[in-house]
């Protein structure tokens, strides 16, 4: 059986952890593929999936009714999308569609959850990055809200 | 231009040789001097002083090519009175030119080391003479890349030239907008992130930075992150510059006459004066 945890391994946000815990959390991964303008997730699906950015780009966007969808972020390869699993009900507050051919991996965060409640190291190592890349995403928000070009 | 050693405040009059529109308030101005000759040398990151009668001055950077001399080029933002008036100039027009006043971009320390050009907004203007040199002497430096953000895709300027510059294999350019349509194929997000996918040696890179203030200094944090040497980056400041020559004191920060000692300075040089926000 194919493991994915060579795949696992080299993707940033999991770089540095314990073959352990990769072998875990390839228990809760699957490999996905998005064709160009499909989407990811749309706003308030139920949020059920964590990617992990392999090749391509997602455009993050928020639909307006009168604009259309607006692109508020890209995110490619070793990025991840979906940051919302703080606050239940788990739903999607934006629209992620692939702008090209996008491989990722998607964690189911369900199952992930559950073995984070079961390993806390495991638990602490992942809310580290998860962490990380929620102060990366903020700093970016503010940067954006201020209109550096203003 | 002879002018300048009889009269350093005595402009030269340029006739306007064409005009393109960069975005819905931007436009780049081919110029000639209107007596004729062998045009205006100057180093990349050095401004004119632009003149229209009757209507004022301001500081304009040059963004030509520095080995192209025989035009002059500027690219312009209409947002006062001045500048809307040289953004009105046509074909034939004619307005004054002081100049080139100010420190350049080192890019002829820069020989040997990887070379970081990032621009916010219009701050592609004053860096696009650096480019030039830059590519006009390519094997003399290491990695080459730009990093470039617009608030939106329409307020890219020289996109043209963006996309030429994307084609070159020893070139790499990165593009980015703070927000975007959905038709939008590029990246969106602000231009501080593609600094960690810049590929470079910290020990041997000269970052060239140039864009609103607040863009630079969460540029220079991330330079810093990745390891690269105050000494070796440099900004671009922008103030209200009105002589050129360090006479009058309208540009000073600090010790310093924008017009006169910089607009480029070494990051170490005027790191103090650059976060204090009293200046």
């Amino acid at each position: 059986m194919e493991t994915l945890d060579p795949v696992l391994a080299a993707h940033p946000f999991l770089q540095g952890l314990d073959p352990r815990h990769l072998k875990v959390i390839g228990e809760c991964a699957s490999k996905v593929n998005f064709n160009a303008g499909e989407f990811l997730f749309r706003e308030q699906d139920e949020a059920t999936n964590f990617y992990l950015i392999n090749h391509g780009r997602v455009a993050v966007e928020i639909f307006r009714a009168r604009r259309g969808p607006v692109n508020v972020q890209t995110l490619r390869e070793g990025e991840a999308v979906g940051w919302l699993w703080f606050g239940k009900p788990y739903h999607w507050h934006f629209d992620a569609r692939a702008v090209q051919l996008t491989r990722a991996l998607a964690l189911d965060v369900k199952s992930l959850m559950e073995r984070c409640d079961q390993d806390q190291q495991l638990g602490y190592e992942l809310m580290k990055r998860y962490a990380h890349m929620l102060a990366v995403q903020f700093r970016v928000a503010i940067l954006q809200l201020g209109d550096m070009y203003g | 231009m002879l002018n300048q050693l009889t009269d350093p405040m005595l402009p030269t009059p340029y006739r306007v040789l064409k005009v393109g529109r960069e975005t819905k308030d931007t436009f780049t101005l081919t110029l000639a001097p209107v007596q004729g000759g062998r045009g205006l040398s100057f180093a990349p990151g050095q401004f004119n002083m632009l003149y229209i009668f009757g209507v004022g001055e301001v500081p304009i950077s040059i963004s030509g090519d520095p080995d192209r001399t025989e035009k002059l080029v500027h690219t312009v933002r209409a947002v006062g009175a001045v500048s809307r008036a040289i953004c009105g100039l046509k074909k034939g027009d004619t307005l004054g030119v002081r100049g080139p006043y100010g420190v350049p971009w080192p890019v002829k320390a820069a020989p040997g080391f990887d070379v970081l050009v990032i621009a916010g907004g219009l701050g592609l203007a004053p860096l696009r003479p650096a480019i030039y040199h830059l590519l006009n002497r390519r094997p003399e430096y290491g990695n080459l890349e730009l990093i470039y953000g617009a608030r939106t895709p329409e307020d890219l300027v020289y996109y043209r030239e963006l996309s030429r510059w994307r084609g070159r294999f020893d070139f790499r350019v990165h593009g980015t907008v703070d927000a975007a349509k959905n038709d939008w194929r590029g990246n969106v997000g602000v231009v501080t992130n593609l600094v960690s996918r810049a590929r470079f040696d910290p020990e041997q890179t000269m970052a060239l930075v140039c864009g609103p203030g607040v863009m630079m200094r969460f540029t220079v944090q991330e330079l810093v992150n990745r390891g690269l040497k105050l000494e070796n980056i440099y900004v671009s400041l922008e103030r209200n510059m009105k002589c050129g020559l360090g006479l009058c004191g309208h540009c000073q920060l600090g010790p310093f006459f924008v017009c006169k000692d910089g607009p480029v300075f070494p990051y170490d040089r005027v790191r103090d004066w650059f976060l204090m926000r009293e200046v």
